[in-house]
């Protein structure tokens, strides 16, 4: 696309760098909040007390102290929740989000180097998995493979591998046309070594900004089949069965709905902003 | 050449679409459970057993099962809902209207708010007002529609109560409705209650539906208004004395649109792939709704019939948009 933004005025909050360092904040606070659960959350995540149940956020009457953001209808701390919450989610995500990025930049390397039957044969499969809606696709799955955290995980990859496949295939194809991988196959080099040690590297950069947006992916995917009460059991503390709970409860305790949203709504925003950051980032073009 | 590009397109229309179907057999067939043993009542025989085995046709081999229960849905039989015990084709079809209904509101509601803020950012282009459009748009892009109908719920479900947050169309309203399409018959049967009934309760899951992919035509919309704003015909129009908002509006508009609407025509197929989590979160009577359901209730017959029409629709969608595409780009046309 031609550049045409040359009469746009370059603020602080277009700098990419500010892109960078406030998502990489929030994520490294949430990260924190995984890391070290047992240490931070008030109570316990799991512990119920009907003698609690639903009590206000500290800044309404009512509310009970140590129970920063209220509880929930089975009496259980919602800022507690929230923190283990946060294991899951980035365990999803970090998982999911690799599982994904290995699979589909695989097929998409060999489909944009060797062409031919692969690359027929790979783009015709992305084009058959295209043509599900991927909420219902990763619902089917998890009720074919069985709920738990290992299903969601290979659902997400399942799914998702073809976002991988299509942007890193055509990177790769502008790749294999360049000097250097004629001059690395002169020199001898095989294909798959030329593939790994030539292309590879210089389409990195698009695989890691694809993976900072595929991990932002993964825990909406998490949450939605949470919210579906398909993912791990629900008692298990997980941001999806929160908004869920809280969804049905919005009309006695909204609070049991918004917290797990903003905690989940930050994540979403940090994850993909980084992503687009990175991808501003390392394109020439852009920068 | 045309044809032949028309003929290209169809034929892997077609693979696609068989492709699918496998894809979707042998998930369902994989999937554990026997779905024989949950048609019968406790107590079922092995003979009993065997019986609907065979009349299912469950003891021949895959591929020979494949072929028959392809054969059905090429003749339109998707099998019983095991749940429901209503022909699965009869079910899909009764909740259709309400999802086309609800994505096709999502997408006039996503092309009229993207449309306007592309024509605002290139008309302010070199202000404040379109970087803070562009910071607005980028943002509202990176939240997915299931958050956008989670927020639009705590809004317009506890702090501003004005619209209803679960359902179709108000459950007191009296009328027998003889197709599924609420708003197509209210308005044809002059009942302008039930137009704004279901209006009303489509709203916010339409919105949640619209925000990202209109944040995507702001963002396409805006820059190719703006690649158009340079070009000769455009420093025509403004000499001739046009107003900058007339020029954007007559002249730069009709040529900036074609590329804005080959991405709507794809975005619409993840616009309606949305509609299966917002329906749930809005208890709206749709397809994707019911699907949930029915993986819920391991209800196979009827999440196949479902996810098949949802492929179809998508690939039938993105045939008639690379179509369109090949007929109106006068490049293509003639290339």
């Amino acid at each position: 696309m031609a550049d045409v933004s040359t009469n746009s005025p370059r603020l602080i909050l277009t700098d990419t760098n500010f892109r960078l360092w406030l998502p990489l904040f929030w994520i490294g606070l949430i990260a924190a909040a995984a890391l070290f659960a047992p240490l931070i959350a008030p109570q316990d995540p799991l512990a119920q007390d009907l003698m609690m149940e639903r009590l206000p956020p500290f800044f309404m009457e009512g509310s009970a102290p140590g129970y920063w953001l209220g509880t929930d209808s089975l009496g259980r701390d919602v800022l507690s929740r929230i923190i283990y919450g946060a294991r899951i989610a980035l365990f999803v995500s970090l998982i999911a989000a690799t599982t994904t990025g290995i699979f589909g930049s695989a097929l998409g390397l060999i489909a944009g180097y060797y062409g031919g039957w692969a690359d027929r044969v790979i783009s015709r499969l992305v084009d058959i998995w295209m043509a599900f809606p991927p909420v219902l696709f990763a619902v089917l799955l998890v009720a074919v493979m069985g709920t738990g955290l290992g299903s969601v995980i290979a659902a997400i990859a399942l799914i998702d591998w073809t976002r991988f496949a299509r942007v890193i295939r055509a990177e790769t194809m502008v790749q294999a046309r360049m000097d250097y991988v004629d001059s690395a196959r002169i020199g001898g080099a095989r294909r798959a070594a030329t593939l790994v040690s030539e292309i590879l590297p210089n389409v990195m950069p698009s695989i890691i900004a694809l993976l900072m947006l595929e991990m932002g992916i993964a825990v909406i995917v998490e949450a939605i089949l949470s919210f579906v009460n398909l993912s791990i059991s629900s008692d298990d503390p997980t941001w999806g069965s929160m908004i869920a709970e809280g969804r049905g409860a919005i009309h006695f305790a909204w609070w049991v709905l918004l917290f797990p949203l903003i905690a989940l709504f930050m994540t979403v925003l940090s994850f993909s902003t980084l992503g687009e950051g990175l991808k501003q980032h390392f394109d020439p073009v852009l920068k | 050449m045309l044809l032949k590009t028309v003929f290209v397109r169809l034929l892997t229309t077609v693979i696609t679409l068989f492709g699918v179907a496998v894809v979707v057999f042998v998930l369902v067939r994989v999937a554990p459970g026997n779905p024989i043993a949950m048609m019968l009542p406790p107590g079922a025989t092995e003979k009993d057993i065997a019986a609907l085995n065979a009349v299912y046709g469950f003891d021949k081999s895959l591929a020979e099962q494949f072929i028959i229960w392809l054969g059905g849905v090429l003749h339109g039989d998707f099998g019983t809902s095991i749940t429901l015990r209503q022909p699965v084709a009869e079910l899909v079809l009764g909740r259709l209207p309400a999802t086309l209904e609800l994505s096709s509101v999502a997408l006039l509601l996503a092309l009229a708010l993207g449309g306007c803020v592309a024509v605002i950012g290139a008309r302010k282009r070199g202000t404040g007002t379109e970087v803070g459009l562009d910071l607005t748009s980028g943002a509202v892009l990176s939240v997915p529609d299931f958050l956008w109908g989670l927020i639009f719920v705590l809004v317009f479900g506890v702090l501003w109560p004005v619209l209803s947050i679960s359902g179709r169309v108000d459950p007191r309203i009296d009328i027998d409705f003889t197709t599924n399409f609420y708003i197509f018959e209210g308005l044809l049967r002059g009942r302008l209650d039930v137009v704004g009934s279901t209006l009303s309760h489509m709203l916010m899951p339409a919105m949640s539906l619209a925000l990202p992919l209109a944040a995507m035509i702001a963002q396409l919309l805006k820059q190719n208004l703006k690649e158009a704003l340079t070009q000769d015909y455009t420093t025509l129009a403004r000499v001739r004395g046009f107003s900058e908002t007339a020029v954007i509006l007559r002249e730069a508009l009709r040529n900036a649109a074609l590329p804005t609407l080959a991405l709507v025509g794809v975005q619409f197929t993840f616009l309606i792939g949305g509609t299966v989590i917002v329906e749930r979160l809005f208890a709206f009577e749709g397809l994707g709704n019911m699907a949930i359901d029915a993986v819920i209730n391991r209800d196979l017959p009827l999440i196949q019939g479902i996810v098949l029409l949802f492929a179809a629709l998508f690939t039938v969608i993105n045939l008639l948009v690379d179509l369109s595409y090949t007929f109106l780009n006068p490049r293509l046309r003639h290339g």
